[in-house]
């Protein structure tokens, strides 16, 4: 087997043995039970005349509740990656893991590379799965399915990958508190300078650019918009594209392309970095 | 994979003939902003070899093994590992690293951080079975094999770390204090292992401070202070002063500093000790202490050890 799939089986199986996959699965299963509960509730909901709510309402309150709960959800990922990825490197160069490894014939980027993909994995199948059962969920609590669920898991699993390679950068000359909270704090500020840009009109793309995080986000929101909703937001005009939990166009190709180049880019800093570290 | 193994057994046999060290440097620097930690390393240690790289905390030891083994780069000058330079991935296939700072993933278990290193080293799966055996028999941790390292003492882990070194039968091993976290029997046990590399012709580098250690197992010695070499050699060109201890009393300390001219004196009261004294002088020794007024209840002349001359060397440095 390559160095570099050694290492990432290595990550995958640190995570296992560490419990990590344990604990997000208990966790997961809690979120979804109660979610479920609480949108259950939604068709228990009664007009002033004491009819039930029609079926377009419940759809209209179900996909609103919804994008809430995955920017929570994708909140939840975005600091799990960034936690985790922050001293995936630094952490093990300073307790001297790293240097009986590094004296055998393996190259530095097939450390990172290793690494990065080891935790990628984790990432898109705890996206895949934790999302699919949350929506299986609201289909059977509410019988709402948001237009395109399968972009929706693909946006935020991606936005966790965005944090997770930042994060991974960082870890390769920060130590592990210090790279998980500036990643934490970039993702939290790209999100903040995108309702500016929504606002403002193109104010704000260089944070796109910088963090392709909230580009990511919005193109969450957009695949859980039912189309009456798009719109009306449509309607709204520049108050319908500040609005935090809406966005009435999908990102454009040249992002997503944009999306790819980065993770490109990002991996390629992390590596020449590393290996210019001294250990 | 048979091949991947032949290949540089084959090579080794050639390199050998061709008389190609183990290790060689040439002028090999390393600053670390105004700190010198090395300062022009030259030196070339033969194959099969059990050299010892002796020196004080802080004198540029684990940074010198550091540069050698590519983990960091020199600020100027070169070096070769088994003919290859620096950094070549090929030579790491033949050797093996317990480093000062070991440490393994507490969540494996003591096997398979070693499958972990036969799989990185790499080595071909079928003989995985039997190395890993071997090696843990080696260091006397077979009982433990299949423990989390996370439930290890220090010493344990520092025996696994040794093992993972041995894995492969490399042509040549660093070993950075080998024996820090190590009880006596444990040294003894390293001792051994450093002996049994060497009847099979496997080089070893061994950076210590313990100079016991190094005395004991090592065919050539360099010492280094503030990243200089001070001193190298066979123990036999390092060692070859005799040391006198006279125990005395009734010497007054202008007495004692007319005495220094004998030699080297290390003055612990009413125990003084002569390095680097000609037997032949300590006739003249006794005669002028007692025409002093000093009363000699002691005279013990006995070879220098590596303790007497590494002190030596260090105080040189210091003037």
């Amino acid at each position: 087997m390559p160095p570099f799939l050694v290492i990432a089986r290595l990550t995958i199986q640190e995570s296992s043995r560490r419990r990590l996959l344990l604990a997000l699965l208990v966790l997961t299963l809690l979120v979804v039970g109660f979610s479920a509960w609480g949108f259950n509730k939604i068709t228990t909901v009664t007009r002033s005349d004491g009819t039930p709510l029609p079926p377009d309402q419940v759809a209209l309150l179900t996909s609103q509740l919804l994008i809430v709960i995955t920017f929570m959800f994708s909140g939840v990922l975005a600091l799990s990656a960034a936690v985790v990825a922050g001293p995936l490197i630094s952490a093990e160069v300073e307790s001297g893991l790293l240097l009986s490894m590094l004296a055998r014939p393996v190259r530095r980027s097939e450390v990172v590379i290793g690494k990065w993909l080891g935790l990628a994995v984790l990432v898109a199948i705890y996206a895949a799965f934790a999302g699919t059962l949350e929506l299986a969920a609201v289909d059977w609590a509410t019988g709402y399915m948001p237009p395109h669920p399968v972009e929706l898991l693909m946006y935020v699993a991606a936005e966790g990958l965005i944090l997770l390679s930042l994060g991974l950068l960082l870890s390769t000359r920060l130590s592990g508190i210090t790279a998980g909270v500036i990643a934490l704090a970039a993702w939290l500020i790209a999100w903040i300078a995108g309702l500016q840009n929504q606002a403002l009109e193109n104010v704000g793309i260089v944070s796109h650019l910088l963090l392709p995080s909230d580009g990511l986000w919005r193109g969450a929101i957009y695949a859980m918009e039912p189309d009456t909703f798009i719109a009306a937001m449509r309607g709204l005009g520049t108050a319908g594209r500040a609005n935090p939990f809406a966005a009435t166009d999908p990102p454009p190709l040249s992002f997503l392309a944009w999306v790819i180049a980065w993770f490109a880019i990002v991996l390629t800093l992390s590596i020449a970095s590393f290996r210019r570290r001294e250990i | 994979m048979a091949e991947v193994a032949e290949k540089p057994e084959a090579a080794a046999f050639d390199e050998v003939a061709a008389g190609i060290p183990a290790v060689k440097t040439v002028e090999l620097t390393k600053r670390f902003g105004r700190t010198v930690a090395l300062a022009g390393l030259s030196m070339t240690v033969p194959r099969g070899e059990v050299f010892g790289f002796l020196g004080p905390n802080g004198a540029g030891k684990t940074t010198a093994v550091k540069l050698l083994l590519g983990l960091l780069t020199p600020t100027s000058g070169e070096g070769w590992l088994l003919g290859k330079r620096l950094g070549d991935l090929g030579a790491r296939r033949r050797i093996g690293y317990l480093p000062e700072l070991f440490r393994y993933q507490a969540w494996l278990s003591a096997a398979e951080v070693l499958a972990l290193h036969c799989e990185l080293a790499p080595l071909p799966r079928s003989s995985w079975k039997d190395e890993i055996r071997t090696v843990l028999d080696t260091v006397g941790l077979t009982d433990r094999a299949n423990d989390k390292i996370g439930t290890f003492s220090k010493g344990m882990q520092q025996r696994l770390g040794l093992g993972a070194a041995l894995l492969g039968e490399p042509e040549l091993v660093f070993l950075d204090e080998p024996t820090s976290a190590l009880d006596p029997v444990g040294r003894h046990d390293v001792r051994e292992v450093i002996r049994g590399l060497a009847s099979r012709g496997t080089a070893v580098f061994l950076n210590s401070h313990l100079l016991s250690e190094v005395e004991q197992v090592c065919d050539r010695v360099a010492v280094v202070d503030h990243g200089r070499v001070i001193a190298s050699g066979t123990m036999d060109d390092l060692l070859s002063g005799t040391t006198v201890r006279v125990r005395v009393t009734g010497l007054t300390q202008a007495d004692k500093n007319k005495l220094s001219g004998f030699g080297r004196l290390d003055d612990e009261g009413d125990s003084l000790t002569f390095a680097s004294l000609d037997a032949g002088r300590v006739p003249e020794l006794v005669s002028s202490i007692v025409a002093m007024g000093g009363r000699v209840y002691e005279v013990a002349p006995r070879h220098q050890t590596l303790e007497d001359r590494f002190l030596q060397l260090l105080e040189d440095e210091e003037k």
